[in-house]
């Protein structure tokens, strides 16, 4: 075994005798020990006498969500293609309503990118006796990240899929949001384990969709389509689409390029071929990713950039699809 | 007990292409070192262990291919009658395109473990592995079957300028040191834009992030890749142009101009690997 970084644990977790098969329907699970994968498996006797039925937990979980209105997964089956940039850029121009309370949350175990985005690097959680409390980066958006439970930020956290559920069931469960308008859920690239726990133990507190995002090229979205396939398989509702990167306006002559090219149609035609809403179109624009690198909020520091007008038009579709104006 | 993957006895080089982060071009620089070292005569395979989003058979132009069972394994895709270039992806076993593939990790890790038992790549002299972003179930589980073989040269670490994907690559260079992959060097891609109409170059991710991670962590530095949406195009376009000049994606993408600066970067390597 390769030495896995080893954090306190989070929940007790049963004593495998072996790593789980193949086919393993998870130790938690209601066939735990039943399965045809459990036959012969040395850890049969165990899971057969681990407690069954839905995981107590989820009612926290709910229990805990239900003073939060809205919940916004942000997804994409592609990496690189601005999941965290939409979500940081979403909160920023949610909070700026000041009636708004806004949330986010930061999903992505192995390379957390909010915080930074977010200007809220080097900061600590306290926890209170209500939970742990989210780091408050303006006077109505906070922000929560595992991140922040890092000693080193140069550190891998190099977890198995189970110990990530873990740590993810933790987030919700303990995370003291208090009563908030939106909660925006940043998450990493893929259909893994993330995904599959963060929609199990979301889903009776009820998701109001997810916000797809992809850049203009077939390799991502290819990437994409498997991922709204997911939140099919899932039951999760897909809000709308949004095409990143797409097209870019020389600073110098101001001709505009696609750098991304939308070969097979991009953004606007995978929303057609699959049903789901377009959302529209963010221009790529070297001030963005400069604002992210220094935790500042793009649409404040160029509120006249095209790139901005484009971005509050996408976050207006999103608040008029889940019924919010 | 060392139990070695048995594909791997015939391949003299493996070299991973590592990132934190997503997105930054893991595939596209694989398929362009596969490219340029296929270009120079040398057999390539390439195996593409990120099970949830596989790109390789997009980038190679291989979607509808299919792979076959022998009685020695899994033959990989061969991209021509030669041989030289070969693919393996998940990609190629999934009946839909658009099928997602949700799988938590065990399954994931049996599926990483297969790849490496069950391919039959005969003789390689370069066997480059493309892996999805960041450090979990599918990295613990190639490092884990690579960890007993004496042909695994190392890793190549892919980033984009900002420090946004710095931050990731740091990460992902930390789990490189915790499970003894040498580092061969970082290279930076989408680093900076030549403008068609006016050639003025601009940094849309900013620019010198790689170069001054390789510097502080004293880590060799093999160069930085320009956004070129001419290698973009080739890509997409691959089949028709195929038909159109009877070239294979070798022979056209030696025409881009990101092969001179791939040749370097190879040749870097090649060095490296075989030191």
């Amino acid at each position: 075994m390769i030495a896995v970084q080893q954090q306190t644990e989070l929940i007790p977790k049963p004593q495998l005798a072996a790593p789980e098969p193949e086919h393993c329907p998870g130790p938690e699970s209601e066939k735990a020990g039943q399965a045809d994968a459990c036959a012969g498996c040395p850890n049969q006797s165990i899971c057969e006498s681990l407690p069954k039925g839905p995981d107590p937990d989820i009612e926290i979980i709910t229990k805990k969500l239900s003073s939060i209105k809205h919940k916004i997964l942000v997804l994409s089956g592609k990496g690189g293609v601005g999941k965290s940039t939409f979500t940081s850029m979403l909160s920023w121009a949610l909070a700026a309503d000041q009636d708004l309370e806004v949330g986010a949350m930061d999903l992505d175990i192995c390379g957390p990118s909010l915080p930074k985005m977010l200007g809220a690097e080097g900061e600590t959680i306290h926890s209170s006796n209500s939970g742990w409390s989210p780091v408050y980066v303006s006077d109505n958006l906070g922000m929560m990240s595992i991140a922040f439970m890092l000693p080193d930020p140069n550190s891998a956290i190099i977890w198995r899929g189970n110990k990530k559920n873990g740590l993810i069931k933790q987030f919700l469960k303990d995370v003291d949001w208090g009563d908030l308008d939106y909660l925006v859920v940043d998450t990493p690239p893929g259909t893994s384990d993330e995904h599959l726990s963060v929609t199990t133990y979301m889903k009776d507190s009820g998701i109001d969709g997810a916000l797809v995002v992809t850049t203009p090229q077939e390799v991502a979205l290819l990437d994409v389509r498997k991922e709204i396939d997911f939140c099919r398989k899932a039951g999760i509702k897909v809000l709308g689409l949004v095409e990143n990167m797409s097209g870019f306006v020389c600073p110098n002559c101001h001709g505009e390029s696609k750098i991304f090219k939308p070969t097979t149609g991009g953004g606007a035609k995978l929303a057609k071929e699959m049903g789901i809403k377009f959302f529209g179109s963010v221009p790529l624009d070297p001030r963005i990713g400069r604002s992210c690198d220094s935790g500042e909020s793009f649409l404040d520091s160029y509120p006249d950039s095209p790139a901005c007008t484009a971005i509050l038009s996408v976050v207006d579709a999103l608040r008029d699809e889940i019924g919010d104006i | 007990m060392e139990k070695r993957p048995k594909s791997l006895e015939t391949v003299k080089h493996v070299i991973l292409v590592l990132s934190g982060k997503g997105g930054v071009g893991k595939s596209s620089v694989t398929t362009q070192l596969a490219l340029t070292l296929s270009s120079q005569g040398y057999r390539v395979g390439v195996l593409d262990i990120d099970l949830t989003g596989p790109s390789i058979p997009r980038m190679f132009g291989l979607e509808d291919s299919k792979v076959h069972q022998s009685h020695s394994g899994w033959v990989p895709v061969q991209y021509d009658a030669s041989g030289n270039l070969q693919v393996m992806s998940l990609g190629f076993l999934l009946n839909d395109r658009g099928n997602s593939v949700v799988w938590r990790g065990p399954k994931k890790t049996a599926m990483v473990k297969q790849f490496l038992a069950d391919v039959h790549w005969g003789n390689l002299d370069y066997l480059l592995i493309d892996t999805p972003p960041g450090t979990s179930d599918e990295h613990i589980a190639i490092a884990e079957e690579l960890r007993h073989m004496n042909n695994v040269d190392g890793a190549v670490i892919v980033t984009t300028p900002q420090l946004v994907s710095v931050a990731d690559v740091r990460k992902e260079i930390s789990f490189c040191e915790k499970v003894n992959f040498k580092i061969l060097g970082i290279v930076e891609n989408m680093s900076g834009f030549v403008c068609p109409h006016c050639a003025e170059c601009t940094n849309i991710f900013s620019s010198g992030g790689g170069a001054a991670l390789a510097e502080q962590l004293k880590l060799p530095y093999l160069g930085n890749v320009p956004i070129d949406p001419t290698f973009n195009e080739l890509v997409e376009n691959q089949i028709e142009l195929r038909k159109e000049t009877s070239q294979t994606l070798v022979d056209l993408y030696k025409k881009c101009n990101l092969y001179v600066i791939f040749e370097r970067i190879t040749n870097e390597i090649i060095t490296k690997s075989s030191a």
